[in-house]
């Protein structure tokens, strides 16, 4: 059971990240640590589809506003735990990396990537659109002071590590399956795989639905965290950006690379908010995704000189293989 | 029925003039992604950079703006031709377009908005010229100048690259590098060197595109977003590198945006673009007008 004893590892690791937060005794590094795990979740969530099957999904942030709104919509209706919301994020954004796969994927990949940049922005102009969820003018939420004798800031930020150790396992998970070997083969050579049996519009349909869904629960919590939401902010280009940025920085080969971006450049911004101005903050992470992609392909991973030791017929074959 | 005549024969023609607009924005698209298979999801930042261009040298000197992009067509050209040889070096020689040359032009459309609103803010730009707010008079059809000028400049600047691309050399090597690059090679001319020129021509149009669009509308660094949209639905549906195909689909596209503006509200228009983008991806992914 290697998957149980790393899953183990996973849950002490957030465990020490929660006990070490304690001891720091101060909420503001709850704020700033929830921000940092919400890009794991999207770094991660991002590879899934990026990294694995080489499709690149621009619509991050549509995803991700629509987790966000599925909470704004459902807790206007009952009172609902955040589970269920995160639950209910993550079907609905599933449901529309479903829809948008189905009607794009059968393409090449750069039909894919625009349509998903211009959904982003369709979804958006719905929620502008949307009275319920508050229109233009943004929607309240109000957070609760305590839930279960915590500080509900604390309670945010456990559930996202809940999130964050469920997306790593199943992006690890999805790696050393038979379902992973597949993906990689449509990466390395669609042709090739068509030809071997591999189902390639299922497999990329499922990296798309997995991905989204992934997305849309890391939103769905944003609600209670910002406590004030407007589409501008739900659907911020700054989110596709920075969940792009990081896998490519730290290395999309395999589920170690988008963690590591994610916590190098989460903690970058987080400190580069306080100290300069937040459109310098976002330059330099322009700077550095198009530095890293032209400069260093395999991100830092890439850079410290880890190679899957893998051939791209291996790849093939070894989907062939039960 | 209290559909009004006048404001539908308005609508109409407010669409169509928007369309040849449309058509002048996805002209750089339909040369970098319908010829040159470069997916250049930036080119909306660099209209808006054209915009700027246009703003600095009308209001420090009182250029008109749609000279003064014309003046600046060679800065565009030159920064054109620079990215492409980043990209050719870094990707297409890699055989890496797919993944990273994508978040490449990604990153390039971010740090050209983050740049932008370091250097200008966030705030609208206006630019001054005599045809902005004049208006002509039809019966009861009023045909704006600040929309007819720009309509005309876009066909103007189509035609003249369609000119440029059928009767000159480098612009049949363009035509011929977009079909087989390998066979151009065997003629003994580099496409890397054609498709180098012919992308910095791709940007150069942007910078007229530019012009044109902050006299038909006040610009904000973040007004990019809104064409990203509409250049690919309208690129797609006019078949990948087609200029006639391009314009048909830019009038479509504008007068059904117009007509949705009209009668159901301006802020339902970004939607349309994008309806029009799926439904040609799931039903003819080759445009109404390309081969299939």
């Amino acid at each position: 059971m290697r998957g149980g004893w790393f899953l183990g590892c996973a849950i002490a690791v957030a465990a020490l990240c929660y006990a070490a937060a304690r001891l720091v005794g101060n909420n503001y590094v709850f704020f700033a640590g929830y921000v940092v795990l919400q890009y794991v979740v999207l770094a991660t969530a991002w590879n899934i589809l990026g990294g694995y099957t080489g499709y690149v999904n621009f619509g991050v942030a549509g995803f991700f506003g629509l987790g966000a709104y599925t909470t704004v919509a459902l807790v206007k209706l009952a009172p609902v735990p955040i589970p269920v919301l995160i639950l209910a994020g993550g079907v609905v954004s599933g449901v529309v990396g479903l829809g948008m796969g189905y009607l794009t994927l059968r393409l090449r990949g750069a039909f894919f990537s625009i349509a998903t940049l211009a959904m982003a922005i369709v979804l958006q102009t719905l929620m502008v659109n949307w009275e319920f969820v508050g229109g233009s003018g943004g929607a309240y939420v109000v957070r609760p002071a305590k839930v279960l004798g915590i500080d509900y800031m604390q309670y945010l930020f456990l559930v996202m590590l809940a999130l964050t150790v469920f997306a790593v396992a199943v992006a690890r998970g999805i790696e050393r399956s038979r379902l992973g070997r597949g993906f990689a083969a449509i990466r390395d050579d669609e042709v090739a795989a068509e030809a071997s049996g591999v189902p390639t519009l299922r497999l990329k349909l499922l990296a798309t639905v997995l991905s989204g869904a992934l997305m849309g629960m890391a939103g769905a919590p944003l609600p209670y965290y910002v406590t004030f939401l407007e589409p501008a902010s739900a659907f911020n280009l700054s989110y596709a950006v920075n969940s792009i940025a990081m896998p490519l920085i730290g290395g999309t080969a395999n589920w170690v690379g988008p963690v590591i971006g994610a916590v190098l450049l989460g903690t970058l911004q987080q400190v580069a908010t306080v100290t300069i101005s937040s459109a310098l903050n976002l330059l330099i992470v322009g700077v550095l995704l198009v530095g890293f992609v032209v400069a260093a392909p395999n991100g830092l991973i890439g850079l410290l000189g880890v190679r899957t030791p893998r051939s791209r017929r291996w790849r093939v074959l070894a989907w062939l293989r039960p | 029925m209290d559909l009004s005549f006048d404001l539908l024969g308005n609508a109409l023609v407010s669409g169509l003039l928007l369309g040849g607009f449309y058509a002048a924005v996805t002209i750089g698209v339909s040369i970098s992604f319908g010829m040159l298979d470069i997916v250049n999801i930036a080119h909306p930042a660099f209209i808006v950079l054209g915009s700027y261009g246009a703003w600095e040298l009308n209001e420090r000197w009182g250029i008109d703006p749609i000279l003064g992009s014309l003046v600046l067509m060679p800065a565009f050209y030159a920064l054109g031709a620079g990215i492409y040889q980043i990209y050719h070096l870094a990707f297409e020689r890699r055989g890496d377009q797919s993944l990273r040359g994508l978040a490449f032009f990604f990153g390039i459309l971010f740090i050209t908005e983050v740049v932008l609103i370091l250097v200008f803010g966030v705030d609208y730009r206006l630019v001054q010229a005599p045809y902005i707010g004049a208006t002509l008079h039809f019966g009861v059809i009023e045909v704006p100048l600040r929309l007819l000028v720009p309509c005309l400049v876009s066909l103007f600047l189509i035609g003249l690259m369609q000119i440029l691309l059928s009767r000159t050399f480098v612009g049949r090597a363009v035509m011929a590098v977009a079909q087989d690059a390998g066979a151009l090679r065997l003629m003994a001319a580099d496409p890397v060197r054609i498709k180098r020129i012919a992308f910095g021509l791709s940007i150069a149009t942007a910078s007229v595109a530019g012009a044109v669009l902050i006299v038909i509308q006040p610009v904000e660094p973040s007004v990019s977003r809104d064409y990203i949209g509409r250049v690919f639905a309208i690129c797609v549906m006019g078949g990948l590198g087609s200029f006639p195909g391009t314009i048909i689909a830019a009038m479509i596209v504008g007068i059904v945006e117009s007509l949705t503006a009209t009668f159901y509200g301006p802020s339902w228009a970004p939607a349309v673009a994008f309806g029009f983008l799926l439904a040609t991806l799931a039903v003819r992914p080759a445009g109404i007008f390309g081969r299939s």
